[in-house]
C-alpha cells in the first residue's frame, strides 16, 4: 500500500515549511506513522523519493530515533514509563497486570495485532504516575492501577 | 572575501583566514592535530573528537578543532587574539579519554587486520592510547556488510567516523551506505544490503582510518612495509591520475591514489584501482612468429631479423595505441616516416583536427570545472569515460554550477539539463542567441563519442562555436592515455586512420588493440597483452606494461607528467622505445638516440611543452570551420567501463565487474 496523495502533499509542505528536504525527513517520518502506525521499507522509499534525499540517509534517522518503528506494530501502542517516579508509585505492578493480561512482554505484540507494550524512560507524567503514553495520537495515561488494567485496554481511561 | 584574523596557537602568533576551522589553522601554522573523522575533502561529521584542544576564554572544556571556526574564537579581555592549546595537559587527557573510548569496541586484532602498519588508530593509539584497559564487559561485534567484490568488511573494527558514509553521498554520488541505529547499536550499514554501485568505491578503503573496510582483492597479500612504493602515472582514462604502484619483487600488489590537486584531487577509479591482476595475466612474455597460420615462440635477434627484412622496401603504416607512452609515439613516428610511411594515433576514428591544440586538447583545465557556473557535456558520460572527473563535475553541481547535457541520457550522479540528444540539437544551441540567464565562467566538455563520426570536425567546431559564444572553456574529453601526447608528437596522417592503412603492405602495431585490421598486410604487433592486436600479428614483439616503464603521458588537459617504473617486464618483454631503437638498428636507419633520456632531449626539442611536466601550456589556435555536422545521436565512447583496454580485458576481477553491471542494468530496483 503506498502513501495517499494527501499525505505526500503534507509531506511536501514539510519541505517547503521546515526549509528544505533534509529538515522535513523527521516530520514526514512521524506523518507516515501517526497514519499507518509504523514505516515500512516502501513507505520510506517514497518519502526519499518524495523529499529528493537518499534512502540510506533517510534510514539513518529513521533508525536513530527508537519511537519511529521500523517493524509492524500493533494497532495501538502502550508506552508504559518505568521512570523513578512511577517506578516508587507502583508501575511494576501495573507492568505485571498489563502483561499477564495480553500475554506479552515488553517489544512484542499481541497474536490478533491489536497491543504493542514498550517500555519507556520517563514521559514527563510523574504528576499521573504510574503513567503510560497510548495510541497514534500519544495520549498520556496514569495515574494506573493493576486494576485499571481493563478500563485501559478498552479505551476508558 | 576572506578576512584574516589573528590567533595564538601554542604560544605563537599567526594569521589566518577566519573561516577556517582550527585544525585547519593548526594545519597552517605546523602543528600537526590527530583526527579520525575530519578529512578536507569531506564535510565535517565532529563525531570522533580526537581533535580536541583547548581554547582559552571559550567554554571551560576541550573543543573539537574540525568544527570550531577560527572567527567563533572570542578575544581576550583586553582584545587580545583568542589563544588555542594543542599540548597541554587538558588536551592530553581529553584525547587519551577519546582513545580509551574508541578502543572499547575496537577487538584489537592488529596482527591479523589488513590495515596493520598504516592504520591511523593504531598510529594515534601509540601516542595517546594506554597499554592496558580498564574495560572489563564484553565487546560489542557487529555483522559484516557485503559490499560487492572490492571492499572487504570487518566492521567491529569500526570507530563510526562516517567518512565512507560521507564520501560516497557527497563525493561518489551514490545513496547506498548510511549509519542506521543509535549509541552503542549504530552501525555502518549499507540499505538494504546493497552491494555499492559506483566506480568510485575503491576511495573509501583509503579513507577508513582503521581497519574496517579494507581491500579485497590484495587482502594478506602484503605488509606496507615489504612494498617498494613507486609515484607514477595511471593509463586506464586519459585524465593521468596521480598514483603509487606498490609492488613486491616485480609483482605489482596493488595501486594507490596520490594528490594532485589538478587532476584527480585524492580519488582514483575502481579501475585504476583494481587493474592490478590485469598486469599478470594473458601477458606476452617472448617475441612469436607465425608460421603457417601457427605463432611460435622466437628470440630476439630473430624477431627483429623477420621484422627488418618484412619492412625493408614496403610501405609501412604505424598504429599508436592508446596506452603508448609518449617517447614510443615518438620512436614509431621516427622510424616508420623515415622509411616512408605513415603514423596514426586516431585509431578509433576520432576526427581530431592535427597541430591544432586549442582543438584537440581543448582551452580548459581540469581545475577549471571547480569554478565553472555552468557546464555542457557533449556526446560525453563522464561517468564512464573519466570517473574522478564525474567527481568533479559533481562538485562543482553541489556548489551550484549548472550542467547540461548533449547526448544519451544516463545517471551521472548530478541533474542536468537534457537538451538533446543529437547534433542538431547543439547546432540548435550554438546558433541561438545566448542565453543571458547562464552566469559565470563556463566548461564545454566533448566527449570521444561525438567525435568518432565523419562529422567529428564538423561537431567540434560546433562545440567550439558554443563556447565562444557563452565565453566559456573548452575541454575535450580524451579516452586514451596516449591520445594527447600521439597527437603532440604528430603522430597522425592526413585522412585519418583510412588514409594511413590505404594500400598499407606493413602495418606496425603498437599496443592498439582497439582496432580491427583487414587480412592481407603484414602486421607486427608490439605490446603487452595477448589481445586482439596479437591475435592478428604475424609478429610478436613483447613490451613493458604501463608500470615497467619510464614514460611520458600527456593528460585530456594537455599535462605532461611521468610516469615511473614500479617493476620489470616479465620474461623477455623489453621497454617500448628500446624495442623499436633495436629495430632501427636492424633496418640500418638507426634513430639518433641511444638512451631514453638522449630520446626525450630530442623529443622536447621538437615539441618543447613536453619539457615542462605538471604544467598545462596555454592553447590557442584558429577557431574551426563551422561546417553542418550530421543528423545522428551522440553515441558514448565508452561501453563498457571495466574493460576498455587489453590489460582491463586480461583482469579477472574487471571481468566480474563488468557482468555484475551489466546484471545491474537488466534489474534495475527490480526488489522495490
Amino acid at each position: 500500500m503506498s502513501l495517499s496523495p494527501d499525505l505526500l502533499a503534507r509531506i511536501r509542505d514539510a519541505s517547503a515549511h521546515h526549509g528544505g528536504p533534509r529538515a522535513a525527513m523527521l516530520e514526514a517520518l512521524r506523518m507516515i506513522q501517526q497514519e499507518h502506525g509504523w514505516v515500512s521499507d516502501a513507505h520510506l522509499a517514497e518519502a526519499a523519493q518524495t523529499l529528493g534525499v537518499g534512502l540510506a540517509e533517510i534510514e539513518s534517522l529513521a533508525t536513530f530515533y527508537s519511537l519511529i518503528f521500523r517493524q509492524p506494530v500493533g494497532e495501538t501502542v502502550i508506552l508504559l514509563c518505568d521512570g523513578v517516579s512511577c517506578w516508587l508509585n507502583g508501575a511494576e505492578e501495573v507492568r505485571d497486570a498489563l502483561m499477564a493480561r495480553l500475554g506479552i512482554g515488553f517489544g512484542q505484540t499481541t497474536a490478533d495485532g491489536k497491543y504493542t507494550l514498550i517500555n519507556i524512560a520517563c514521559v514527563g507524567g510523574c504528576d499521573r504516575a504510574p503513567a503510560a503514553v497510548v495510541g497514534r495520537d500519544r495520549r498520556l495515561v496514569g495515574p494506573l492501577s493493576p486494576e485499571g488494567v481493563a478500563e485501559l485496554l478498552e479505551g476508558g481511561l | 572575501m576572506s578576512t584574516l584574523k589573528k590567533i595564538i596557537i601554542d604560544g605563537v602568533e599567526v594569521e589566518v583566514d577566519a573561516a577556517m576551522t582550527l585544525i585547519q589553522a593548526c594545519e597552517q601554522a605546523g602543528i600537526e592535530i590527530p583526527r579520525f573523522c575530519y578529512h578536507e575533502r569531506l564535510t565535517i561529521a565532529g563525531n570522533c573528537r580526537m581533535c580536541l584542544v583547548e581554547v582559552v576564554g571559550g567554554p571551560p572544556k576541550p573543543t573539537a578543532s574540525c568544527a570550531m571556526q577560527v572567527r567563533d574564537l572570542r578575544p581576550g579581555p583586553n582584545g587580545e587574539p583568542p589563544v588555542v592549546k594543542t599540548n597541554s595537559p587538558m588536551v592530553k587527557k581529553a584525547r587519551e579519554g577519546v582513545m580509551e573510548f574508541l578502543l572499547i569496541n575496537h577487538p584489537l586484532d592488529c596482527p591479523i587486520c589488513d590495515q596493520g602498519g598504516e592504520c591511523d588508530l593504531q598510529d594515534q593509539a601509540m601516542a595517546y592510547g594506554v597499554d592496558f584497559s580498564r574495560y572489563r564487559e564484553p565487546k560489542r561485534a557487529t555483522e559484516n556488510l557485503n559490499l560487492g567484490p572490492l571492499v572487504a568488511t570487518q566492521m567491529t573494527r569500526c570507530i563510526s567516523c562516517t567518512r565512507c558514509v560521507r564520501f560516497t553521498t557527497e563525493v561518489a554520488g551514490i545513496t547506498q551506505m548510511g549509519q542506521t541505529g543509535r549509541g552503542e547499536d549504530s552501525e555502518i550499514t549499507s540499505y538494504l544490503n546493497e552491494t555499492l554501485d559506483s566506480n568510485l568505491q575503491g576511495n573509501i578503503i583509503d579513507l577508513c582510518p582503521v581497519g574496517a573496510l579494507t581491500s579485497k582483492p590484495y587482502a594478506f597479500t602484503a605488509r606496507p612495509w615489504e612494498l617498494r612504493k613507486t609515484e607514477t602515472i595511471d593509463v586506464m582514462d586519459a585524465l593521468g591520475s596521480n598514483i603509487r604502484v606498490d609492488a613486491k619483487g616485480r609483482e605489482v600488489m596493488r595501486i594507490l591514489p596520490r594528490n594532485h590537486d589538478g587532476v584527480n584531487e585524492e580519488w582514483i577509479s575502481d579501475k585504476t584501482r583494481f587493474v592490478w591482476d590485469g598486469l599478470r595475466r594473458q601477458r606476452l612474455d617472448t617475441p612469436y612468429i607465425r608460421e603457417n597460420g601457427r605463432l611460435r615462440k622466437a628470440g630476439w635477434a630473430e624477431a627483429l631479423t623477420v621484422a627488418a627484412k618484412a619492412m625493408q622496401g614496403r610501405k609501412v603504416a604505424g598504429l599508436v595505441g592508446d596506452l603508448a607512452p609518449v617517447e614510443a609515439a615518438y620512436a614509431l613516428k621516427q622510424l616508420v616516416e623515415g622509411l616512408g610511411g605513415r603514423v596514426e594515433c586516431r585509431t578509433d576514428g576520432a576526427r581530431l583536427p592535427a597541430g591544432n591544440r586549442a582543438a584537440y586538447v581543448g582551452t580548459a583545465t581540469i581545475e577549471d570545472i571547480d569554478t565553472a557556473g555552468h557546464i555542457l557535456l557533449v556526446g560525453a558520460n563522464p561517468r564512464l569515460e573519466a570517473a574522478v572527473l564525474n567527481a568533479r563535475i559533481r562538485k562543482a553541481w553541489l556548489n551550484g554550477a549548472t550542467v547540461g547535457l548533449i547526448g544519451a541520457a544516463a545517471d551521472l550522479t548530478y541533474d542536468y539539463t537534457h537538451y538533446g540528444t543529437d547534433r542538431a540539437t547543439l547546432v540548435r544551441l550554438a546558433s541561438e542567441p545566448v542565453n543571458p540567464d547562464v552566469k559565470g565562467p563556463g566548461v564545454v566538455i566533448v566527449g570521444q563519442g561525438a567525435l568518432t563520426e565523419a562529422d567529428g570536425e564538423a561537431v567540434l567546431a560546433q562545440a567550439q562555436a558554443f563556447a565562444a559564444a557563452y565565453d566559456a572553456k573548452l575541454l575535450v574529453l580524451h579516452s586514451a592515455a596516449a591520445r594527447v601526447g600521439a597527437m603532440d608528437v604528430g603522430a597522425v596522417t592526413e585522412g585519418g586512420l583510412t588514409a594511413a592503412l590505404d594500400g598499407a603492405e606493413v602495418i606496425y602495431n603498437l599496443g592498439a588493440d582497439e582496432v580491427e585490421i583487414a587480412a592481407g598486410a603484414f602486421v607486427i604487433y608490439q605490446g603487452s597483452h595477448g589481445d586482439r592486436g596479437a591475435h592478428r600479428a604475424d609478429l610478436i614483439l613483447p613490451a613493458a606494461a604501463y608500470t615497467e616503464e619510464n614514460g611520458l603521458f600527456v593528460n585530456t588537459e594537455g599535462r605532461p607528467q611521468l610516469a615511473f617504473r614500479a617493476g620489470t617486464p616479465p620474461g623477455e618483454a623489453k621497454e617500448n622505445w628500446a624495442i623499436l631503437r633495436a629495430l632501427s638498428a636492424e633496418l640500418g636507419a638507426t634513430l639518433p638516440f641511444d638512451s631514453l633520456a638522449a630520446l626525450r632531449r630530442a623529443l622536447v626539442s621538437a615539441v618543447p611543452h613536453l619539457g615542462r611536466i605538471d604544467e598545462v601550456p596555454v592553447n590557442e589556435g584558429p577557431a574551426l570551420e563551422l561546417r553542418a555536422p550530421g543528423q545522428a545521436d551522440f553515441r558514448t565512447a565508452v561501453r563498457d567501463y571495466y574493460l576498455t583496454n587489453p590489460i582491463a580485458r586480461a583482469s579477472a576481477l574487471m571481468g566480474e565487474l563488468s557482468a555484475n553491471a551489466a546484471e545491474r542494468a537488466k534489474a534495475p530496483l527490480a526488489d522495490e
